[in-house]
């Protein structure tokens, strides 16, 4: 029986495997890598029915154009993202995000681009033949860790996919929607901050930059003054922590960040806005806006409760 | 023991052992690190030691931040044994080729080559903690007379297996990395091994003693490749 499998005709910018993330190697410097949108991942899984922890690719901006071999498969791709399937014959059929698609042999799987966002995911009914990597199948990159060697998709590669009898068909209502404030909670540095600066990190515009990755966003906007200084002894990061070096833009660690720092810590991003502040593309306004720790975890009790909602509603 | 306990952010718990950095403080440190790994805490996620800190993050749909801190504040660690340590031979080249900032470090410390190598491996260091890039290690306390500041604008690019030297402490980039140190040497040896089951040759508490070897030898076991 030949086995189903995807080649690479092109990888796209930056396509990894990812699952719900590496725990507990922190302290040799790997960090929890990981879906960046983590909702939007477990959509994917839940919409053919694979298990929750189960590989996606995930893909940043441009993704992969992908040729399929085998008997047949069920995809998705979820996030917002423009996507064509060229069958066989030519024929195009353009993708809806949230609507599993079955794939036959030769079919092409031309996943362009990822629209007002920055991250997209695809998953496949049964997942991929891949190993984890102490208890996850998360990438990371700059330590060479995970499936794939810890690279990310490259082209002319052959991915192998888990063999699957039955086609699914399911499909989803959902858009993904913005929210007018990320919110945060003070850092353990709040106050090396001028009052001025406080005011401008709350109330002013910061600009995501070009300079922004997994590992981490880099802001422009208003300079945040340093009243204290501008380094603190090295310690631990996490995913959400803006720092802010000399320069005084603000950088947000995501979740392939370096695991010790030594920039002072201005705020955290809450766990319920981390999704929605990941997805924002280089050239996107962001305002910040403080709330207290009760509040952040209530917000992050809405978040899985709707995220729970989302899933319910699949057809 | 632990001075203070803050929250970071909402899914961790931001444990102060006060300002200074030496070995005891950091041995404490270590030991609560060790202590809490072993207690497997529902909800724990991950730990990170540093010098003076220890973060711990959790699982915000199984815990919260009260709940851990309680049982954090509640730990009987009486104990602080030097934990189970080890001493950790590493060679290092010091070829002009690999030793990228030595004039910047003769200049400013008033000192030959000869004698800021010497000063570097006539003794053993202390592992005060790993990470930033995977397993890099962060080791001290260097001799007074070799100390001096982190470049003024860090490298984009430091080379892989790069041995550096600031304020008082060295390191090891175990991966090609943006970074500041002060770069004088390199080292062969391959310290983030990526086996599961020891994943770093160095870890917290562990001694470090570096040797010397010519760049011929440096090319004979070059592990990096």
């Amino acid at each position: 029986m030949s086995k189903n499998s995807f080649k690479v005709l092109r990888p796209g910018i930056n396509t990894t495997f990812q699952d719900l993330g590496r725990n507990n190697l922190y302290h040799v410097g790997l960090p929890f890598s990981g879906a960046i949108d983590k909702r939007n991942f477990i959509i994917a899984n839940s919409l053919i029915t694979n298990k929750e922890d189960d590989a996606v690719l995930e893909f940043a901006y441009q993704g992969p154009l992908l040729e399929f071999s085998g008997s047949q498969t069920s995809i998705v791709i979820t996030g917002n993202v423009n996507f064509k399937i060229i069958k066989k014959d030519a024929s195009e059929i353009k993708g809806e995000c949230y609507r599993t698609y079955n794939l036959n042999n030769k079919d092409c799987l031309d996943i362009i681009s990822t629209e007002k966002s920055v991250y997209g995911y695809l998953s496949v009914k049964g997942g991929f033949q891949i190993n984890k990597f102490c208890n996850s199948y998360s990438t990371t990159v700059r330590a060479e860790v995970g499936p794939n060697d810890g690279k990310k998709i490259e082209i002319g590669q052959t991915i192998i996919l888990n063999a699957v009898d039955s086609a699914i068909e399911k499909s989803l209502e959902y858009l993904n929607s913005k929210i007018e404030f990320i919110r945060v909670i003070k850092g353990t540095n709040f106050d090396y901050f001028s009052e001025d600066s406080i005011k401008d990190f709350t109330s002013k515009d910061f600009i995501v930059s070009k300079l922004t990755d997994r590992m981490g966003m880099r802001l422009s906007g208003p300079k945040i003054k340093n009243l204290k200084k501008t380094n603190i002894k090295s310690e631990g990061l996490g995913k959400g922590v803006i720092q802010v070096p000399a320069d005084g833009d603000p950088i947000v660690m995501l979740s392939d960040h370096g695991t010790i720092g030594g920039y002072p810590k201005i705020a955290v991003v809450i766990s319920a806005d981390y999704d929605k502040l990941a997805q924002c593309p280089p050239g996107e306004k962001i305002k910040f806006k403080i709330v207290n720790l009760t509040e952040a975890e209530n917000l992050y009790k809405i978040y899985t409760m709707e995220t729970k909602n989302i899933i319910n509603k699949i057809r | 023991m632990i001075k203070n306990i803050y929250n970071l952010g909402d899914a961790a718990l931001y444990c102060d052992f006060g300002d200074t950095v030496n070995k005891e403080t950091n041995l404490k440190v270590i030991n609560y690190f060790n202590d809490i790994r072993e207690k497997n805490i529902i909800g724990i996620k991950n730990i990170a030691p540093s010098y003076n800190k220890l973060i711990i993050y959790f699982d915000l749909e199984l815990t919260n931040y009260k709940k851990i801190k309680d049982t954090v504040e509640n730990l009987d660690i009486s104990t602080f044994e030097s934990a189970k340590t080890k001493i950790v031979k590493i060679p290092v080249c010091f070829d002009d080729e690999f030793a990228l900032d030595l004039e910047r470090v003769e200049k400013e410390v008033g000192l030959g080559k000869k004698e800021i190598v010497n000063q570097l491996i006539s003794q053993k260091y202390f592992c005060y903690m790993t990470g930033f890039i995977a397993g890099m290690p962060f080791l001290g306390d260097i001799k007074e007379k070799i100390r001096l500041d982190r470049l003024e604008t860090p490298r984009v690019k430091v080379p892989k297996g790069s041995v550096g030297i600031t304020e008082q402490f060295c390191n090891i980039y175990t991966f090609e990395s943006p970074g500041g140190w002060n770069i004088i040497g390199n080292s062969p040896k391959k310290i983030f091994t990526k086996d599961p089951t020891k994943l770093t040759l160095i870890d917290p508490g562990d001694e470090v003693e570096f040797f010397e070897i010519s760049k011929k030898e440096y090319s004979k076991f070059n592990e990096q490749k």
